[in-house]
């Protein structure tokens, strides 16, 4: 304060005003705390959600080390534990759904963006971002009555005709690995193309112009200057459809036949980490049992970072390319 | 001359191919969601009847009976996860937004897309981890707890998403007429982004009652009339799991009926945030 502290002390209104002022500035001060304990809030969760799944997970993983993770038996009466098979469920069911969503989303959003006029576009677009929003127990249960006997045409079509290649063989029950991964695709198809799209109407229309001028067709113009431009976009799309995907529980455990194998076939049942731990929660009836399930959803956990993480490290990286370029 | 004119003919052919098989996949990506609700409608409107909401279920093996405590206890859980979800998230929203300290911020922003991009399978273990077996058993309690926390990253980046759209010309405006910060930020900022808020909420809303994962290590289900939240509860998903794994006819129609109800709850919650909020947003 500038002013000698006499005179505020001899005038009762500014005596006023800066008892109001310090009565404001804890109200304040009060507001922002509360606030601030509300946001660490979200830390502290995850603090404690990466504790307590280590401290419940840890019984399994001492017990078996890394065994946990190579071996390929599931056996509760003889408690010998590890999940192999079902990270490769996991992992297959999850890079099938990718193969089969990623051209479908792609080509989705190319038409929803560069290509379909107004009135078709938003309907559509609209219809298939709906898709996102129906619980996943409902498409289970669609794929389970309309999805499997499906895939079981499918399957004894191609093994029919594709019988010699090892990913098409044995019998075509309808439930497994492929049925799983048609589900999964339709469930992250909504997310690559909604993401998609919106990268691609970021693109600049100076790039289409250029390229339009040129004399290059509509397509060329998309293969060759939209797409690359918005290639960090679609690979971010694809790797967030990956991490929802590699995490999916219900549609998958209705639909994958939960069998404890490593299959070279698509046609074969499988077993994913989810999977396995929401069938078999309510039969461990051990705490070793029951710590391999956290354990199995540790290794979930892990998956799912490092994918999240490898994510951000190529976006970035591509990012950086496309401003040095 | 003939050779300039057949690779121009070789890429018209190549342009329209391609732009067909693009609206090809646009057009299934769309029709597979007219086929899934044209299936559960179908089959879960004959299904549908007063006695599903009124009664409980049937034993094994007889027909008739309902899931009234299925969807009593959707109400409840998810009520009970909104009750804490929802403030949580709006406040941390409105920290991220309006008073953050940068490290803070960029620490619950990170923590918040982490918790958003984790399997919900996880979050129901760690429901069973913190809140089950600290309570002694599975309950209602643990269930919206797990909810919840699917909830609130969705609902804090949705606040401060929604919060950085209000000018900040109405912030300077308050806060220039003397108007303390927390005045300002409560009477101005939050009001003016009202719709905003309640769409996030929304959103968060539909995405739990959608949920089964997390359920099954925190609720676990019953087949039995309960309002109690400190005792193990069913709820719409978990009986439409539990029916659609079991070998029964009967069952499984009501496992369709339940499914149309809900696919109408969450289509109908996503369709009014998508119209109320349609002039902000391009289309």
């Amino acid at each position: 304060m500038a002013f000698p502290s006499a005179v505020a002390r001899s005038d009762p209104l500014a005596a006023l005003a800066s008892k109001g002022k310090a009565r404001r500035y804890t109200a304040d001060l009060l507001f922002t705390a509360v606030l601030l304990v509300m946001a660490a809030a979200i830390p502290l969760l995850g603090l404690l959600l990466v504790i307590s799944m280590l401290q419940e997970g840890l019984p399994a993983l001492t017990t078996f080390g890394l065994q946990f993770i190579w071996g390929t038996t599931w056996n509760p009466v003889t408690h010998d534990f590890a999940v192999l098979p079902a990270i490769y469920g996991t992992l297959a069911t999850a890079s099938v759904a990718l193969i089969l969503a990623v051209p479908i989303g792609l080509g989705a959003a190319i038409f929803l963006a560069e290509l379909a006029p107004r009135w078709i576009a938003q309907p559509v677009s609209f219809l298939i971002e709906m898709l996102a929003a129906i619980p996943s127990v409902i498409i289970g249960l669609w794929g389970l009555f309309v999805v499997v006997p499906i895939v079981r045409q499918v399957e004894s079509l191609l093994g029919s005709n594709l019988g010699f290649l090892p990913i098409f063989s044995g019998p075509a029950y309808g439930i497994g690995l492929l049925a799983a991964s048609v589900l999964l695709a339709v469930m992250i198809l909504p997310i690559i193309t909604a993401v998609t799209r919106e990268v691609l109407r970021a693109v600049p229309s100076s790039q289409r112009e250029a390229m339009l001028a040129l004399g290059a067709t509509r397509w060329e113009t998309i293969s060759a200057a939209v797409l690359p431009y918005g290639r960090s976009g679609v690979v971010g799309a694809t790797i967030l459809a990956l991490g929802r995907a590699l995490g999916e529980t219900l549609a998958v455990s209705i639909i994958i036949g939960n069998s404890f194998k490593i299959s070279g076939s698509l046609f074969a049942p499988a077993t994913t980490l989810a999977s396995l731990i929401a069938t078999q929660f309510r039969e461990a009836d051990t705490p070793l049992y029951l710590s391999a399930l956290m354990a199995a959803g540790l290794v979930l956990f892990a998956i799912t970072v490092i994918v999240n993480v490898a994510a951000r490290i190529l976006i970035w990286r591509l990012g950086a390319q496309a401003v040095t370029r | 001359m003939t050779m300039v004119l057949v690779v121009d003919r070789r890429r018209r052919v190549a342009d329209v191919v391609a732009r067909v098989l693009c609206g090809v996949a646009a057009l299934a990506g769309a029709g597979v969601l007219l086929l899934l609700m044209l299936h559960v409608v179908v089959n879960g409107a004959a299904a549908l009847s007063i006695a599903l909401f009124t009664q409980l279920p049937a034993p094994i093996g007889q027909t008739g009976g309902g899931i009234a405590h299925a969807v009593i206890g959707s109400v409840i859980i998810v009520g009970l996860a909104c009750l804490w979800g929802i403030p949580l998230g709006i406040g941390a929203g409105v920290y991220l937004s309006e008073t953050a300290s940068p490290w803070l911020g960029n620490v619950a922003r990170f923590s918040a897309d982490v918790l958003a991009g984790i399997p919900s399978i996880v979050v129901g273990i760690f429901g069973y981890a913190l809140i089950v077996t600290a309570m002694g058993g599975f309950s209602g309690i643990a269930g919206a707890f797990a909810l919840g926390v699917i909830a609130l990253p969705i609902i804090a980046r949705t606040t401060e998403e929604t919060l950085r759209l209000v000018p900040g010309d109405l912030r300077e405006a308050s806060l220039a007429l003397g108007i303390p910060r927390w005045r300002t930020v409560l009477s101005v900022v939050v009001p003016t982004a009202s719709a905003g808020l309640i769409t996030g909420a929304m959103l968060a809303v539909a995405r739990m009652a959608g949920e089964t994962a997390p359920l099954i290590f925190t609720t676990l289900g019953n087949n039995f009339w309960n309002t109690d939240p400190t005792k193990p509860m069913a709820t719409m998903t978990l009986t439409i799991f539990q029916y659609a794994i079991w070998p029964y006819e009967e069952l499984h129609r009501q496992a369709l009926a339940a499914s149309l109800v809900l696919l109408l709850v969450v289509l109908l919650i996503n369709v009014t945030v998508r119209l109320a909020s349609r002039p902000g947003v391009r289309g």
